[in-house]
């Protein structure tokens, strides 16, 4: 049923990170928008119910049990599922999904999506990146370069509020940032050290990280819990609930609608159109249709894509941008879950107060000024410093009275880094619908077929060898490397599948997020990204959204949506 | 493949990496890329037996039991041990939720072990054992579990290293996919192990362990990246 009711200037799929980005700057540039978010509203501050417990407030300590494991058989694979923020997770049994090769996927079904539980580092993408396609001959060139994003990066970092130090480096550019959180002694100790290094090519830098460290209006500044992962009292971490839904509420041209599945964009053959989208009430299971001139989807890089598979088939079988024949291909995430570790010695009579809920960072070397590896691109690293507390007990001999006083004390200085690494994008790695199977709601599930290759298999090696001799190099004691299972999807930083580019036969996308077979249907989440370089991403989606966005209104103004 | 295959064995993260993880968290060192974490993985052996009722549950005398075990681990000092800390019903808590079959018995086990041997030692019951002769009964047991669990984490380590730059193989589950099957192909954990490992969570994250036996700042309001520290301070306990 359509009605007038029914009808928005621009309709926004999803509340995440791109989503909440979207409503705000569609918003405050006047337009009436709905947000449509499929799961559950979670309220600023008075939702997050566990954000002030203490350690000894939960019966399991944050653990998980048993049957909390039975209840989530893909969250249980890493560290996601627990105690503490449960109820910031989807149901894997409501909304299961076919893995044709293990792909793990954390989702966040409610209001604010993953940027709840989100990293928060925020890293630019330079040149380099946006290159690096071209030229390497890889998949197709990103149909931007740095130039073009570099005035949105400004805007989301303001807004957002970034700390980060301003280091001058090509490959990691620098932005708007709020003062760092600072590297501790020890971590400075072997920054310094590593300067002398490697030519003076690899540093050593503070984590740029989506936490304030001053205040903004409506949010404090961090109050070093390291418990962000929780939800924010204080709204000192971006989150949708933080920065980008209040903006858009303020306005006061905002509809947020949650329990809103959206299972299909309506496609008018006609005008080559999308005219709006079709949305199931995930409680009633009732369907309405909703119209708006501009579409934005930002409902994840697996569901933007699973929403476009399955809109217009009666024009292109294989659903809306489908054309191109690259819908549902070249998924993509970081690989890591590799690095060393190793002791600090002395620095004996320093400690730390406060809980950073961020760390180190190392920009990636590797493939640059002409350096050639047997593997194209590279990686960085997140890392940290700290002294032991008493976990480091469960591996040290002794048990007793001057054992538990000995542990009640902080131990000597470790210092790790687990790097991540750039995957290099591939046709063959996708996402389809599975027709066979249906969640909860009765809709077909995605089926994902991913996996790394040679180039990720090799650069492994650099990611593990490099930080032993960094460690070793800089006086480190007892370095180890490790390398963990990894398997695509862990990263949580899925992207690809709906890839912009230069050429509609080869991209789905154009340089401005639209769809080239419905122009006034965008797309700028993960699913947009034409590679993954290594930093993280979410900052990137930030500002390819807000650029989108700056442009869909542009172009209702000429009237050409 | 038209539905989610049943995961293999090497793709589950075990309950000792769960745990390793929270105490990871809780201890401070999370954004340290800590092996110990990373690699102690291993194939939840159990999880396809029937669960063993007997083993999952735990009697008030059990409890008391656990109690004066976690309190020999975790004496009182000038802090309270681990008994004031409730740390026994903690244990039995875990045991019934978070552990499968297999480390279950291997939990009671480790119970009865104590018990016979301080029977054979000292021809008295563990409750009954005086603390010197309580700590005479565990001070071997955690060598011995000390040096199992280093030799499992060394041959962890070394097999995870071997895979490195390998060519990813096929990874449909089930089939072999190097580094991820290889880190996990290693046997149960040493009773003992799983014991002191739960004394200590238990201990170091109840309210007398973060407050008492360590400093807790809900709030620390601040970050002081290089603070004075007298030898003998007490350490700051985690958070979330």
């Amino acid at each position: 049923m359509t009605t007038d009711a029914n009808t928005y200037d621009a309709i926004v799929v999803g509340s995440g990170i791109s989503g909440g980005w979207a409503a705000k700057e569609l918003t405050e540039k006047g337009l009436r928008v709905l947000v449509l978010e499929r799961g559950q509203n979670i309220e600023h501050i008075k939702d997050y119910v566990n954000a002030t417990k203490n350690p000894w407030d939960y019966p399991h300590r944050g653990g998980r049990t048993v049957a909390m494991e039975e209840a989530y058989p893909v969250l249980k694979r890493d560290y996601a599922l627990n105690e503490k923020n449960l109820s910031y997770w989807a149901s894997d049994k409501d909304s299961p999904y076919t893995e044709v090769k293990r792909f793990d996927w954390y989702r966040g079904y409610h209001v604010g999506g993953r940027s709840l539980m989100w990293g928060r580092q925020s890293y630019r993408w330079s040149d380099i990146d946006f290159e690096g396609n071209l030229k390497d001959g890889i998949a197709v060139d990103w149909p931007i370069r740095y130039a073009d994003l570099a005035p949105w990066y400004d805007h989301v970092e303001r807004h957002a509020g970034i700390s980060g130090s301003h280091e001058n480096l090509p490959q990691l550019p620098d932005g708007q940032f709020q003062p760092a959180m600072p590297l501790n002694c020890a971590e400075d100790m072997i920054s310094q050290r590593v300067k002398k290094l490697f030519d003076g090519k690899r540093h050593i830098i503070p984590g740029r990280v989506a936490n304030l460290t001053q205040p903004k209006p409506g949010r404090s500044q961090c109050q070093y819990r390291d418990a962000c992962w929780l939800g924010c009292p204080y709204g000192a971490y971006f989150s949708t609930q933080s920065s980008t839904l209040p903006a858009a509420a303020k306005t006061g041209r905002l509809t947020l609608k949650p329990f809103a599945i959206v299972s299909e964009v309506l496609y008018d053959k006609d005008k080559k159109r999308a005219t709006g989208v079709r949305v199931m009430d995930a409680v009633t299971e009732q369907m309405s249709d909703y119209s708006a001139p501009v579409i934005f989807l930002c409902a994840s890089t697996l569901n933007s894509t699973w929403l476009l598979l399955r809109s217009a088939t009666d024009v292109w079988p294989g659903g809306l941008g489908s054309s191109s024949g690259e819908l549902g291909h070249n998924l993509m995430d970081h690989h890591f879950r590799v690095g060393a570790e190793g002791k600090i010695d002395g620095l004996e009579d320093k400690y730390t107060y406060g809980r950073r809920p961020n760390g180190f960072y190392i920009p990636r070397y590797r493939n640059l000024n002409g350096e050639k590896r047997p593997y194209l691109r590279g990686f960085g690293y997140q890392g940290g410093a700290g002294r032991d507390g008493w976990s480091r007990a469960v591996a040290e001999l002794g048990v007793g009275g001057q054992f538990k006083d000995a542990m009640s004390q902080p131990g000597g200085w470790t210092i790790g880094a687990t790097a991540f690494g750039e995957m290099l994008p591939n046709h063959a790695n996708t996402v389809t619908i599975d027709q066979n199977r249906k969640d909860k709601w009765g809709l077909p599930v995605h089926k994902i077929d991913c996996a790394t290759g040679e180039n990720e298999a090799l650069m492994r090696r650099d990611m593990a060898n490099d930080m032993a001799e960094l460690l070793d190099q800089a006086g480190v004691k007892d370095v180890k490397m490790y390398n963990a299972p990894c398997f695509p999807g862990m990263g949580i930083h899925e992207m690809g599948t709906a890839r912009m580019g230069r050429d509609p036969k080869t991209s789905v996308l154009n340089s401005h997020n639209q769809v080239w077979d419905a122009p006034n249907v965008f797309v700028t989440d993960g699913s947009c990204m034409v590679s993954t370089a290594c930093q993280n991403p979410s900052l990137t989606y930030m500002a390819l959204t807000a650029r989108a966005a700056d442009f869909a209104v542009n172009e209702l103004k000429r009237r050409n949506l | 493949m038209s539905s989610t295959p049943e995961p293999i064995d090497a793709e589950l993260i075990s309950r000792r990496e769960a745990i390793m993880r929270v105490t990871a968290i809780l201890g401070g060192v999370a954004f340290v890329g800590s092996s110990a974490l990373l690699t102690g993985c291993r194939p939840d052996a159990g999880k396809k037996t029937a669960s063993d009722s007997t083993a999952a549950n735990f009697s008030a005398d059990d409890i008391a039991f656990l109690d004066e075990l976690a309190d020999t681990i975790l004496p009182p000092t000038s802090t309270p041990g681990a008994k004031a800390a409730k740390t026994g019903a903690f244990m039995a808590l875990m045991v019934r939720d978070t552990y499968y079959p297999d480390d279950q018995r291997r939990f009671r086990d480790g119970m009865q072990k104590i018990e016979d041997a301080t029977q054979k030692a000292y021809n008295v019951s563990f409750m009954k054992a005086t603390p010197a002769q309580r700590l005479a009964v565990l001070t071997p047991m955690d060598k011995e579990q000390w040096t199992q669990s280093q030799a499992q984490e060394d041959a962890e380590r070394k097999k995870a290293l071997a895979h490195l730059g390998e060519e990813r193989k096929e990874s449909a589950p089930g089939t072999d996919v190097g580094a991820a099957t290889a880190v996990q192909q290693n046997t149960g954990h040493h009773p003992f192990r799983l014991i002191k490992e739960l004394a200590l969570l238990g201990y170091f994250t109840s309210e007398i362990g973060c407050t008492q036996a360590q400093r807790y700042a809900e709030t620390p309001g601040r970050y002081d990246p290089c603070a004075p520290y007298k030898a003998g301070e007490k350490a700051w306990a985690g958070h979330a």
